[in-house]
């Protein structure tokens, strides 16, 4: 005999397993499209590499991960870092990271501009402010080449104001490579700066200038800590596209500035080692968590926050 | 009565002087502020009392620095401050919406514009603790302000301006947010405070009551003019005109002829054929029409004579008095309170007769 304990607790179970029958749908994709291609890539980095790209199946070899920070002489078999690899790593940190806070220098002040507009003409400037990702991220990153490029709008209007005598050799420096991820950029940092500054009680700013607060003190002790969490989320928003950037260092910054994007699509495609670029793609992600364990961190500290 | 006009001077504390404030341009700008002249004095508990929109709360941000006049000077001891930013002046808001800042503690609060004034933290740890022993939050220091109860956050507001010690407190309806009890209990506060830390309050309102209870001297507003100045007694039993008569306490305004002035005072002759003394409003000179107002506490309901006669059209009792109705027989309403005693109801009834006996100096002629 079935006691009514018995009962509940199988009624209970069925509970539970129709719960997860239910979520079933959703964990398969989430595995699918997530989970599993990573599993792909995390077993390839562990695999020996054939002689025209693919990898050996089965074959185990650490030389994928060897080679992300360290090279082999060809002649003498001896090893050292390799330089190539870490100054390419260390170009895409920096880079990204100057991005993050140009973006931040710019995005602030046209937030808090559109913040402080009238309701209904606030929502004409974030229209504005999303119109270029109607446009091909390709195309936007080639008429930013026209703009810096030697003979382009930016160097012709510098020559006619009598600025500069000689064009300024912008492409193919880590400069256009700044310049095209800023411009790209700064709409995903603009967005949750504007949703963290619209949020802001404009009342606390006037308390702030009561309490003998001026303008800088008002934006360092008030505006600033209150916003925190929109300044974070753009800056993750900005830093970890940037981090990965592809398409702007390979078209304005040619074949020297490589940033790990294009490095890692090199090792798939005219590099043929695909162990190495699976190693190389898990090492940026492993960057990308860095930068969001110090989010979460940065978040838990204020308490949820404002915003 | 009047002092000489220096030594009056010196006791001004802040002045608005032919203040305009005008928002837009052309036929469609607004005058929030028309003309306003106020001085307030040293050490006084001033009120500016007037509906939503007369022009009071304007007037106030005025005087804080959050808005530049059109037009006039705001002296503070003298000196024009009008064109001073809100952290150069000398003078603390607690603001309607208290605008604690949520991501500093109670503490932190307090402390803030002590802070901003470059004070050393020796000094600001026991001036904040003084302070919020003066409001009773002593206890509640660390709290954060999201944790904190309405009445308490006003205290906190009220503690964070009064710790600079500013030579002027500006209350921006500070217990419109709270419930009756508690504010209640914040009046008496807040006067206590006052005369604790011997600094000049101006205090914004909306509430006659708590403007006549709280107050030395109010300054009734309407449509961004000031009508009238004085003390709760004055503007409630001398007012000046028919606006702040009906906005201050409950009235009955009745139209009379003038007859003649004597000495101050006028003689009126009612409709019924009566002629009572009234007082005149000051600096008035009336015409042969004038309207006066007596207040329902100073006539009396009798069964016969009086100066006016009517029929009883509602009898409300409210405990400690009973509100009596009447229809004037030449037309109008007049309405009279008595105090209740325990012996007997008011005597009258719905319907009955009635005479109404105005005290001898119940009566004020009010300026048209």
């Amino acid at each position: 005999m079935a006691s009514a304990a018995d009962v509940a607790r199988q009624e209970e179970g069925r509970k539970i397993r129709s719960r997860w029958l239910l979520s079933a749908p959703a964990l398969v994709i989430v595995f699918i499209a997530a989970i599993g291609p990573l599993l792909v890539m995390l077993a390839y980095s562990f695999m020996a590499k054939a002689d025209y790209g693919d990898v050996k199946f089965g074959q185990f070899s650490l030389d994928g991960w060897f080679s992300v920070i360290l090279q082999r002489d060809i002649f003498d078999d001896t090893l050292t870092l390799a330089d190539a690899h870490l100054s390419i790593v260390w170009r895409s940190i920096r880079l990204s990271v100057i991005t993050t806070f140009a973006t931040l220098a710019l995005g602030f002040p046209t937030a808090y501009f559109i913040a402080t507009r009238p309701r209904h003409t606030r929502e004409v400037w974030v229209f504005l402010v999303t119109i270029p990702f109607w446009t091909n991220l390709l195309i936007r990153t080639f008429a930013m080449q026209q703009v810096i490029r030697n003979e382009g709008i930016l160097n012709s209007l510098l020559i006619w104001l009598g600025v500069i005598k000689e064009p300024l050799q912008i492409m193919y420096t880590d400069w256009a490579i700044l310049f095209g991820m800023v411009y790209v950029y700064l709409p995903l940092m603009v967005l949750p700066l504007y949703a963290s500054l619209e949020k802001l009680d404009f009342r606390l700013i006037e308390a702030g200038y009561d309490l003998y607060a001026g303008r800088l003190a008002v934006l360092r002790r008030i505006i600033l800590p209150l916003v925190k969490p929109g300044i974070v989320a753009g800056s993750i928003l900005v830093f970890i596209p940037s981090l990965g950037a592809y398409v702007i260092p390979r078209v304005l910054g040619g074949g020297k500035n490589l940033m790990l994007g294009n490095l890692i699509e090199l090792q798939f495609g005219a590099g043929r080692n695909w162990p190495l670029g699976a190693a190389l793609s898990i090492t940026l992600m492993a960057l990308v968590m860095v930068a969001m364990l110090f989010y979460v961190r940065n978040a838990a500290r204020s308490g949820g926050g404002h915003g | 009565m009047l002092e000489p006009a220096a030594a009056q001077d010196k006791r001004i504390a802040i002045e608005a002087r032919g203040i305009v404030k005008q928002f837009g341009e052309g036929p469609s700008a607004l005058r929030a502020l028309d003309n306003v002249s106020v001085a307030i004095r040293e050490n006084e508990f001033f009120t500016l009392l007037g509906p939503s929109g007369c022009g009071k709360t304007t007037l106030l941000r005025m005087i804080a620095g959050f808005e530049y006049p059109t037009e006039g000077a705001i002296l503070l001891h003298g000196e024009d401050i009008a064109g001073l930013p809100p952290f150069k002046r000398p003078i603390n808001t607690v603001f309607q919406s208290y605008a604690l800042f949520p991501h500093l503690s109670v503490w932190e609060n307090v402390a803030f514009g002590l802070q901003m004034l470059g004070r050393p933290s020796a000094q600001i740890g026991p001036r904040v603790a003084e302070m919020l022993r003066l409001v009773h939050m002593e206890d509640l220091a660390q709290r954060r302000t999201d944790q904190i109860s309405g009445g308490q956050a006003q205290r906190v507001a009220l503690a964070r301006a009064l710790a600079p010690a500013p030579k002027v407190l500006l209350l921006d309806e500070p217990l419109s947010a709270l419930d009756y009890k508690l504010r209640k209990e914040m009046q008496i506060e807040l006067k206590r405070m006052q005369s604790e830390t011997g600094i000049t309050f101006v205090f914004v309102t909306h509430d006659q009551e708590e403007a006549l209870t709280m107050s030395d001297r109010i300054a009734v507003m309407s449509k961004g003019k000031v009508l009238q100045i004085g003390s709760p007694w004055d503007i409630y039993d001398k007012p000046a005109e028919r606006f702040v008569a009906d906005f201050i306490g409950e009235t009955n305004f009745l139209t009379a002829a003038m007859v003649g002035i004597e000495g101050g005072m006028a003689r009126v002759r009612l409709r019924s054929g009566i002629e009572i003394p009234a007082t005149i409003a000051e600096g008035y000179t009336p015409g042969a029409q004038a309207t006066i107002v007596v207040r329902p506490e100073h006539a009396r309901a009798v069964k016969t004579g009086g100066q006016l006669a009517g029929k009883v059209e509602n009898v409300v009792y409210f405990g400690t008095d009973t509100h009596i109705y009447i229809v004037l027989d030449e037309g109008g309403p007049f309405m009279v309170r008595q105090q209740n005693s325990r012996s007997q109801s008011c005597g009258f009834e719905v319907g009955d007769r009635v005479g109404i006996d105005i005290a001898a100096d119940a009566a004020q002629v009010l300026r048209d």
